[in-house]
């Protein structure tokens, strides 16, 4: 009880921050004073949910306030799985408001992102509580609402205009299908509490299904509804870029999980059907379009919409296997995917937390013209190669360990009966180790081109390294993907009461299996220990290098690059972003992208530079926004003439539509009875 | 006593892969040169070359980072735990657990991630080629080993080595899916080892090569390091189809001293046999355009995903 009212309290405190600090004089202290008072907060909040998810177990704590609509009020409640969201929730702000205090110091217009920062926090905290449909809807749309005022902060560039008036389009239609789903959900009693809900089966659980798949889905970012995402993300300030790509997606998986896999009553079979395939081209379209970037934060903002795939390979899994009344194997797949989440949140959080600093040292966030900040700043890249071996899924770090019981969950899928997910499950593994070596590429790309070779512009050649506040968070997050990497038989067993909560059943506990390995099945089946691995491969490296150092030679040389004899002085020789990533558009980009690359070469005699032209298509936005667009525009161009018509000719419209209604009310009463 | 047995074995094959690992080179260098009519330097050439490399001093490029030093420790490292999990002569050594398939695939892929940073951090356009394609050849090549992992897994309801190899003792028939698990394996083993048709191992033509463009700015000791990893690989790859493919004479745990004796020989058995179909393989054919090398990797993608499908709609075949 106590964690929830903790928690409840965060939300009231969070928002008078910003009036806190109307009382000081200056930009940088008001920065400070909310950055600090948020991460306080934070911290707080992320205590009570660790000591509720720890200690309460299944246990669920709830209270009914006095405000909201007057015959509902507003529900709140903790369990588990919100328990653990909500640790999700507020350790990445907790990361993102240390990075802030140092981060934000840089910040051009601090009064357009300071008093929207704690309110969207708030919003994120407030969805996670929520335990009736109107409390979630209204959390929600304030989530929406502030992180929209955060990445119009610099709404000077006409791009963040845009990116702003997408997302907003597409936030709001994200919560009109939630809306839908809950007056399903609810049906003809009206019971917008959650806990009626669970009560009652859905009227049509599987539209249900498909409209929070709209719903949750647009904010999470799955394909088709990911355009807003690498556009928004990018846009916003980078400790906001961490918080929505790093959190708010999160936050938007626990909608999805609390409505499908708490509200909405026992999985049919084909419900995996559609969200598995579906996730897999998250997964794959993610990584491919984040290979194409050279801006760097929007690199990370795609390869989002990818680790969403991976999150939704694991929930569809498990939606699969409760379906077939196989809880043990949903509880592994609902495992890897809300493990995933964790670790998630922590690598891409880094991750645009080093790609921040970059932007503040540099004011660069295309690749292409920088390059060589691992010499100007050793910190930031060291973290940043760290977030870069963890988003990868490369052991011994966390975001192995997750793939890995998603793998693992895939190879029980056999033994489902039902032949739709037999033949799409070894399809969509195939996808997601596409993915993954594919991740791989992208994070050499995007770590290479930034941090390695030869600075590409003066900017690159005078870069400091971050102040001590962001690399501290840095290096927290860091830290964190290690321990999570190497000791993950302590997080699955936290995860155990969630799981449990969901689908019924836990996974076997691993925090007392010999040498802390983790065993998802039986120990003849599969088992891996990120523990070892690190001891090993650290031991290893030590030992060759203490005796090649002692027995053979030390002696160390500078000189020029080798170059095959040819070293070039110019940085432009180096590989950029795109030469990089040529080999795989040429394999992958033709079909996936209709990418077509045109040379212009010059007849021999002609002084003029060569070109080469590369184009490519978004076909998710030709097949479908675009036609969208086309239709409401068209619309918009017939119906204008209805904004200059007369008051009768209005009255006249007006009966017109009530007769209309009448008429056809008369036809469904008639169809009905 | 069982206890230090089985520590003991484990050492034995932490220490042996490290050692044969450049006799397999060296073999595979003399029986290429015998089959092509020319003499071939001798057996124990890799030593020599890696001590020699190792004595002398490294020049590093004036602006090459800390990862560029301290990488190829890394590599080596990586890669020699890796083989040190795949069963030779033995199968449920005293760590075999560590790791299964899956991790040991991704135990490499860490190898060659480090391996494609530290080929762009001089900054020369050798290594940023090297790099971008041995990327691109990695992101089809890893899902194909994934695939492989998956149809053994399904075949022997296992993802560890051991028990893999221990069902392939103990239920060995002829299967489609093992057939094609092979096929890919041995097309992904050529291109992780840049093995022809996809890489040449002793060109030294800039435009063709791959791993040699990555390791092309390192000198001495750092370059006897990465030398030496690329050797291990090339003996991981042959000790895992052994295991696989070949299982017989593996000694299971907890056996007597003389099985492993048993196990080490047919082991060496089996590398020899392997050597030379390697090289066989790799003297009867051409090396193949980069453009041409995704087709390739993209047959062994496919052989992967149809035996796993094959068992996912029928456990039979």
């Amino acid at each position: 009880m106590t964690s929830l009212i903790i928690a409840l309290w965060s939300v009231p405190a969070l928002l008078s921050v910003p009036v806190l600090a109307v009382t000081t004089r200056r930009w940088s202290a008001a920065t400070r004073l909310i950055y600090g008072a948020c991460l306080a907060i934070c911290l707080v909040v992320l205590a009570a949910a660790l000591a509720q998810l720890v200690g309460g177990g299944s246990t669920a704590s709830s209270v009914q306030l006095p405000v909201g609509l007057p015959w509902i009020g507003a529900h709140f409640r903790m369990d588990a799985l919100a328990a653990f969201f909500l640790v999700v929730t507020n350790l990445g702000a907790a990361g993102a408001s240390l990075f802030a205090i140092g981060y934000g110091e840089h910040e051009k217009s601090p009064g357009r992102v300071l008093p929207f920062y704690p309110a969207f926090l708030a919003g994120m905290n407030l969805v996670i509580l929520a335990d009736d449909a109107f409390t979630f809807l209204v959390s929600w749309e304030f989530m929406s609402l502030s992180s929209w005022a955060l990445v119009m902060a610099h709404h000077q560039d006409p791009e963040n205009r845009r990116a702003g008036y997408i997302y907003i389009m597409m936030a709001s239609f994200g919560t009109f299908a939630l809306l839908l789903a809950f007056g399903l959900l609810a049906g003809g009693s009206g019971g917008y509490a959650f806990a009626d809900m669970r009560a009652t089966t859905a009227a049509l659980p599987g539209l249900v299904l498909i409209l929070v798949l709209l719903g949750a889905g647009s904010k999470a970012g799955l394909v088709p509804l990911h355009v807003w995402l690498p556009l928004a993300h990018p846009a916003a300030p980078s400790h906001v870029s961490a918080l929505m790509s790093g959190v708010m997606t999160k936050v938007a998986v626990y909608g999805f999980i609390r409505i499908v896999f708490d509200l909405n009553g026992p999985p049919a079979w084909w419900w995996s059907v559609v969200v598995i395939p579906l996730a897999g081209i998250t997964c794959v379209l993610g990584v491919l379009s984040a290979l194409m970037q050279h801006d760097l934060k929007r690199l990370l903002a795609y390869h989002t919409v990818e680790n969403i795939g991976i999150i939704f390979i694991g929930l569809g899994l498990a939606l699969a296997f409760s379906a077939h009344q196989m809880p043990a194997a949903a509880a592994l797949a609902l495992t890897a995917a809300l493990l995933h989440v964790f670790n998630h949140s922590l690598f891409k959080s880094l991750l645009f937390f080093g790609a921040g600093s970059v932007l503040v040292a540099t004011g660069e966030r295309d690749m292409e013209h920088l390059g060589g900040l691992i010499h100007r700043m050793p910190l930031t890249a060291f973290t940043f190669l760290t977030g870069c071996v963890a988003i990868s899924a490369l052991p011994p770090l966390n975001g192995f360990v997750s793939e890995w019981l998603t793998f693992q969950a895939i190879l029980l899928s056999p033994e489902v009966p039902s032949w739709g997910i037999k033949l799409i499950v070894p399809a969509v593994g195939a996808m997601l180790a596409l993915s993954a070596a594919l991740a791989a590429a992208c994070f050499v790309k995007a770590f290479g081109v930034t941090f390695l070779g030869r600075a590409r512009t003066p900017v690159a050649q005078e870069a400091q390294e971050a102040d001590r506040c962001s690399l501290a968070a840095m290096f927290c997050l860091g830290t964190l993907c290690l321990v999570a990497g190497i000791f993950p038989g302590f997080l699955i067993d936290g995860l155990a009461p969630v799981v449990e909560g969901l689908v019924g059943a836990r996974m076997p506990a691993q925090g007392t299996i010999s040498w802390l390995s983790i065993i998802p099945v039986a120990e003849s089946r599969s088992s891996y220990n990120g523990l070892l691995v690190f001891v090993f491969i650290t031991i290893s490296t030590l030992l060759a290098i203490e005796i090649i150092h002692r027995f053979a030679s030390r002696a160390v040389r500078r000189g020029p690059a080798w170059d095959c004899g040819y070293p070039d002085p110019s940085p432009a020789t180096q590989y950029t972003a795109d030469s990089f990533a040529q080999p795989i558009r040429r394999v992958f980009g033709e079909v996936v992208f209709l990418a077509r690359e045109r040379v212009d070469m010059p007849a021999p005699g002609d002084a003029r530079p060569a070109r080469m032209t590369v184009t490519l298509r978004d076909l998710v936005w030709d097949a479908i926004y675009g036609p969208v667009g086309t239709a409401v525009w068209y619309a918009a161009e017939k119906l204008n003439h209805l904004q200059f018509l007369t008051i009768r000719q209005y009255l006249s419209v007006v009966l017109a539509a009530l007769v209309g209604l009448l008429f056809v009310l008369m036809l469904v009463m008639l169809v009905w009875t | 006593m069982d206890l230090i047995l089985e520590l003991g074995a484990q050492g034995v094959q932490m220490i042996l892969v490290l050692v044969l690992a450049p006799l397999l080179l060296g073999y595979t260098r003399k029986v290429k040169a015998r089959l092509l009519r020319r003499r071939g330097p001798p057996l124990l050439q890799p030593y020599r070359d890696l001590l020699r490399l190792i004595r002398k001093e490294a020049v590093l490029a004036e602006n090459a980072s800390w990862l560029f030093r301290s990488g190829p420790y890394m590599i080596f490292s990586a890669t020699w735990v890796a083989a040190a999990l795949v069963p030779t002569f033995a199968t449920g050594l005293y760590v075999s657990w560590t790791a299964d398939l899956i991790a040991i695939t991704a135990l490499l892929g860490s190898t060659r991630f480090f391996l494609g940073l530290v080929g762009m951090d001089v900054g020369t356009s050798f290594g940023g080629i090297g790099s971008s394609r041995e990327m691109m050849f990695a992101s089809l090549a890893e899902p194909a080993m994934i695939m492989i992992a998956f149809t053994l897994a399904l075949l022997a309801g296992s993802t560890q080595l051991s028990y893999i190899a221990q069902f392939m003792l103990t239920h060995s028939s002829l299967r489609v899916s093992l057939g094609l698990a092979l096929a890919a394996l041995v097309i992904v083993a050529l291109a992780e080892n840049a093995r022809v048709p996809v890489d040449n191992p002793a060109t030294h033509l800039e435009l063709t090569m791959v791993h040699e463009a990555m390791v092309l700015e390192y000198s001495g000791r750092h370059l006897a390091v990465l030398e030496f990893a690329a050797a291990l690989k090339l003996l991981l790859y042959l000790s895992l189809i052994g295991c696989i493919f070949v299982p017989w004479g593996l000694a299971p745990a907890g056996s007597s001293l003389a099985s492993y004796a048993v196990g080490i020989a047919t082991y060496l058995g089996k590398l020899a046999v392997g050597g030379f179909l390697l090289v066989l393989l790799e003297t009867s054919i051409a090396k193949m355009r980069v453009f041409r090398v995704p087709d390739f990797l993209g047959i062994a993608l496919m052989l992967g995903l149809l035996g796993m499908l094959l068992l996912f709609v029928s456990r039979s075949f």
